[in-house]
């Protein structure tokens, strides 16, 4: 199992990167694609929305499950990895790369302090296994 | 409870394994207010002697000759003898539910089949395996379309021209789930949708309900219609008669995102009242927010052709509290019946029936508008069902016209204040030209 030394983890196995235009980039996780199992479709947000921390925005399914993927902080959609929709294996393939679902750029960017660091997100893996 | 297996042991049993003194103090969290109580006008049980007596006399109230004109989203079709032979052969009969869905490839072909003939019928790209019947699939389409609808608008408006039942059940549906439902008055010459109440209707909406025809058997402009709507951004729902859909514009050219509708007409009889069959198909867009089981055509490891339902993480056994809807299973036997009805009469057959049943209307009208004082109620075409004014209320003479061995039709004033002397008539193909005089005459007669 990966977990990326300069990403930020949610509970719900999201991480989250800081972008140098102040925009965040969020995915699941290597861990979170393993447990899915093959994902066969992404339903992704629209753009132009502004949400809340929390919020339910996409969807990942797979044959044998859907798993929701939620805002780790409020703010507005600016874009969506839209290569998911003819590819959604991606998100198995590459999870912290060309697997990203969607951008944010956050309102208020005090909210990214209550995430996990990488130890952290970790350990949480740890214990639920 | 003849049918739980429990023995009163077995109870006390298990009771005192998780320590709790009797069944009432299990449930006693549920509030008195909500609990099941004996039902007051469910009668009390029969033996099977009896209860075939009961069923034989009312079975014979249907087999007594009288000949019916009432359609009001039941119709009277002729159904080969083939349809029901096959659909209750063991095969079908049993297997009508698949739980272990790829072990029942029959069954699973059969359903692709049915969506296929329905996605074909309806112009769109996607049909599910069917739901409830007509109410239940208008319902289930208004929250797909509340889902499917970007702007978040939770308000869908659904006309007065749509079979009042079906708004019944809509607004039962919805009013729970925090979706509004919004009537839209009528135009009273011409019977379909007022297109000035609907340009007059504020804010945003996240879908339209275009019935056709419409409940007063009338041709709305659909086309206008849905542009309308899409210029709005709101979505575009059809409810139509299958049958109709041979020989109308199908939804899809005409700008549906979703078509929902009775499958009756298609090889099931009207059983007083049902069971029937829900049909919705959809674009492969809003494929997702369908509700309802999807079979698909499939290839196994050896390329072999097979079948297997899909699309299931859609689905309450999966989605659990966040499935698209709580259907997960689909109107089995009665789909069934559709599929070889529409197998057994082919696209040819759907047109004849359709088109016999539009001119039998036809003529039904002429002769009925012959009588002093009967005219049309609303101007402009119809497909097998239209509105007659008679002289008086419609509930004073279809009594009369029952004794003369005639179910006249239905009377609009049940549904629709101000329609007291409206009739709402209809003759399919299963109607003769004798029929027809009969009737005619029977009119004439009772006004």
């Amino acid at each position: 199992m990966e977990v990326r030394d300069d990403r930020l983890y949610t509970k719900s196995h999201e991480w989250v990167q800081k972008e140098d235009d102040g925009t965040v980039t969020i995915g699941i996780t290597d861990y979170a694609q393993d447990l899915l199992s093959d994902v066969v479709f992404v339903e992704l947000p629209e753009t132009d929305n502004t949400v809340s921390n929390g919020d339910e925005l996409a969807v990942a399914e797979s044959v044998k499950a859907a798993s929701d993927i939620y805002a780790p902080i409020s703010g507005d959609i600016v874009a969506v990895n839209e290569d998911l929709e003819d590819s959604p294996e991606k998100v198995n393939e590459e999870p912290f790369d060309g697997g990203w679902i969607f951008q944010m750029k956050p309102s208020d960017e005090s909210e990214l302090d209550a995430l996990m660091d990488p130890d952290a997100y970790r350990e949480m893996c740890e214990s639920e296994e | 409870m003849p049918f739980i297996p429990h023995t009163e042991a077995d109870i006390q049993e298990m009771l005192d394994t998780i320590g709790v003194s009797s069944i009432d103090e299990l449930f006693a969290e549920i509030p008195e207010a909500i609990r099941a109580k004996p039902l007051e006008k469910v009668p009390e049980g029969l033996n099977e002697m009896e209860l075939m007596r009961l069923m034989r006399d009312r079975a014979a109230r249907d087999e007594n000759g009288l000949r019916t004109f009432v359609g009001a989203g039941v119709y009277e079709h002729h159904i080969p003898a083939a349809v029901w032979e096959v659909t209750t052969r063991g095969e079908y009969y049993s297997a009508y539910t698949p739980y272990q869905a790829e072990a029942s490839q029959g069954t699973l072909q059969t359903i692709y089949e049915f969506q296929t003939m329905i996605a074909g019928l309806t112009g769109m790209e996607a049909a599910n395996a069917s739901l409830y019947e007509g109410g239940t699939a208008l319902a289930e389409a208004i929250l797909m379309a509340v889902r499917a609808h970007k702007g978040k608008s939770h308000r869908v408006l659904v006309p007065e021209t749509v079979h009042p039942s079906y708004r019944r059940v809509a607004a039962s549906y919805c009013g729970a789930q925090d979706v509004m439902v919004e009537s839209i008055p009528y135009d009273p010459a011409s019977g379909t949708i007022d297109p000035a109440a609907l340009d007059s209707v504020e804010g945003d909406f996240a879908a339209l309900v275009v019935p056709q025809p419409n409940f007063f058997g009338r041709l709305e402009d659909e086309a206008a219609l849905a542009a309308k709507a899409a210029e709005r951004g709101a979505l575009v729902i059809a409810s139509v008669n299958p049958m109709a859909l041979s020989v109308l514009t199908p939804p899809g050219e005409w700008g549906a995102d979703i078509a929902v509708g009775e499958g009756q007409p298609l090889g099931i009889p009207m059983s007083s009242g049902g069971p029937f069959l829900g049909l919705m198909a959809t674009s492969k867009k809003l494929v997702r927010q369908m509700p309802g089981r999807l079979a698909a055509r499939t290839v196994d490891t050896d390329g072999r052709e097979g079948f297997t339902l899909t699309l299931q993480a859609r689905e309450q056994h999966i989605r659990r509290a966040k499935a698209k809807s709580n259907i997960c299973t689909n109107q089995g036997l009665a789909m069934t019946a559709a599929t070889i009805y529409m197998a057994l009469v082919g696209e040819a057959g759907l047109t004849q029936v359709a088109g016999v049943s539009h001119s039998n209307t036809r003529k039904l009208v002429d002769r009925l508008t012959a009588i002093e004082g009967v005219e049309p109620l609303f101007d402009g075409p119809f497909f097998h069902e239209a509105a007659l004014r008679l002289p008086k209320p419609a509930t004073e003479v279809t009594p009369a016209l029952t004794e003369r061995g005639i179910l006249g039709g239905f009377e609009l004033g049940r549904e629709y204040a101000g329609l007291e002397n409206g009739l709402l008539v209809c003759a399919t193909e299963t109607k003769s030209e004798a029929d027809l005089d009969a009737y005619a005459e029977a009119l004439a007669a009772v006004l």
